[in-house]
């Protein structure tokens, strides 16, 4: 054989090595995460772990459950601003594709992205915390709310970008107003990816912590007052994780396993979800 | 209920400053298959979309003049009531992907918040699946979804999902011209069944089916209506230079 041929194939042989090499090396980083917390945190959760409250240094014992209830009551608000304003924005944008205020909304969704967290945080800190005189969940929920937004409206937005004009056109010819268009064919047609857009959002804010350091603030206590400093996970691991004592060291890595299991579980939920509803076009 | 359905008078489409459709007078009789055949580009789509008012909804279009239907101004009339009056059927076709096939011939009922009851749901799906000869075909699968049958069976879907909305016109933008041949002679003879409740206005860049299927055929071309005329007429003894041109192919 050509000489100059088997070096090409040659070539062709290492170069596919690298990229698989180089492949594997994406998955190293998650794979000993995993296995770290894993291995630190698992022996930690049991029953009482989950609903107890932490106990004051020196006591053995405690548990989480003010943090868990309160990651679940900060998404959830933030989730109730979020969702609907993400999604009907990315409606906007996708049906004016052209206009004035669809361009200057997805700059600024785009710049929004990138904003680091602790920035929306110092934001929802002069907005809601200076006024309303004191720390609370409704603050964090806003911060939070601030950074879910680009996720959901730009997956939106491409969702339906993708939908075939022709299927809009056959509803609009079908004598079908423009609201019953979006609600009854866009919407269910691109729900699958709406509802990952918005899975994938919740996944991300359920472990941010600089925007609720001085919102949310946390709490040592079971707190559900949304006017009221509450104690979230990602807030619980910051403060365990640094103080000097070992009974919240564990605590601490309890908490990030099990807030670990929690992203892996929505992303894995996300996946099967949108594979069970997408719609064949 | 013989006579004029639809008429248009000094009708211009334009998108932004170009001027696509170009005063075009036009009388179209009732139960008629009216053929609108032309070169590409010639504003026949557009014109046909001028007639149910689904121009306006790309933006930056706009028209002038008059398409009357029974001797009303649709643009006088609320869009979505002139969509019911005018049903319409697209170059591909576009079943809704997340209804199933019952539930498609219903969409215009469904979707647009009319409740029937069972039964009269049942009876139109039948009724229109039949008229479509489709019936027979999907009667054992009527709950799957209408992105699983083949194309050309999704078009006569589409034209059943027109045709369950009782209106008064059908328009069809090439019907056929993403189907197979036994599939656009199936849809073909549609034709000849429909026209006995409906006037179907067909765009069609393909003359033979011009000829096969119409009974009058209007010929467009650079915007205007050169001509308009019985099909064997036109396909005999075209009055119009430019039409003789088009139908020896002397250019396309």
């Amino acid at each position: 054989m050509d000489v100059h041929i088997k070096y090409r194939i040659g070539k062709s042989g290492v170069f596919q090595v690298v990229v698989a090499v180089l492949a594997f090396a994406c998955v190293v980083p998650l794979m000993f995460i995993l296995f770290y917390i894993l291995k630190a945190g698992i022996t930690k959760i049991n029953w009482n772990f989950l609903t107890n409250l932490p106990k004051p240094v020196g006591e053995t014992g405690g548990g989480i459950a003010n943090a868990l209830i309160g990651t679940i009551m900060l998404v959830l608000t933030a989730s109730a601003f979020a969702i609907p304003v993400g999604i009907l924005c990315g409606i906007y944008l996708s049906e004016n594709r052209k206009s004035k205020l669809a361009y200057w909304s997805r700059l600024c969704i785009d710049i929004l992205q990138g904003v680091p967290s602790i920035v929306i945080g110092i934001v929802a800190y002069f907005w809601l915390v200076k006024p309303l005189g004191a720390f609370s969940a409704l603050s964090g929920s806003a911060a939070l709310a601030i950074m879910m937004l680009p996720t959901i409206v730009s997956s939106t937005e491409e969702t339906l970008k993708l939908l075939p004009d022709t299927l809009r056109e056959a509803a609009f010819a079908l004598g079908m107003p423009f609201h019953r268009v979006i609600l009854k064919v866009i919407i269910p047609c691109g729900f699958s990816g709406i509802l990952s857009g918005v899975m994938l959002a919740v996944a991300r804010v359920s472990g941010e912590t600089a925007p609720l350091l001085f919102t949310a603030f946390g709490n040592p206590y079971l707190s559900t007052n949304i006017l009221k400093p509450m104690q979230s996970l990602p807030l619980l691991i910051f403060n365990y994780a640094t103080s000097p004592y070992n009974d919240w060291h564990d605590l601490a890595w309890g908490a990030s396993c099990i807030l670990l299991i929690w992203v892996l579980l929505l992303n894995i939920f996300t996946k099967l979800v949108t594979r069970k509803w997408k719609v064949q076009l | 209920m013989e006579g004029t359905i639809v008429k248009s008078v000094d009708y211009n489409a334009y998108f932004g400053d170009n001027h696509v459709v170009k005063n075009v007078n036009i009388d179209i009789p009732r139960n008629n298959v009216i053929a609108v055949m032309g070169p590409s580009g010639c504003g026949k789509t557009t014109f046909l979309r001028g007639i149910n008012r689904m121009h306006e909804l790309i933006p930056g279009a706009t028209s002038k003049g008059k398409i009357l239907l029974n001797n009303e101004d649709v643009f006088d009339m609320h869009p979505i009531f002139v969509r019911l009056k005018i049903g319409m059927v697209f170059q591909r076709p576009n079943p809704f992907p997340n209804l199933s096939i019952y539930d498609n011939v219903i969409a215009g009922y469904k979707l647009n918040g009319i409740k029937l009851p069972k039964a009269e749901k049942d009876k139109i799906v039948e009724h229109s699946l039949t008229r479509v000869a489709l019936w027979n075909e999907v009667k054992d699968s009527l709950t799957k979804k209408g992105s699983f049958l083949s194309g050309g069976q999704q078009q006569r879907l589409c034209i059943a999902r027109a045709v369950a909305m009782e209106p008064e016109v059908l328009l069809f933008d090439e019907p056929t011209s993403a189907l197979d041949p036994i599939s656009t002679s199936t849809v073909e003879e549609l034709f000849h069944e429909l026209k006995k409740n409906y006037t179907l206005i067909i765009v069609t860049h393909n003359m033979q089916q011009a000829a096969r299927v119409s009974d009058k055929t209007a010929f467009f071309y650079m915007g205007e209506l050169v001509e308009y005329d019985e099909t064997k007429q036109m396909f005999t003894n075209p009055t119009d230079i430019r039409t003789q041109n088009y139908i020896t192919g002397r250019f396309s």
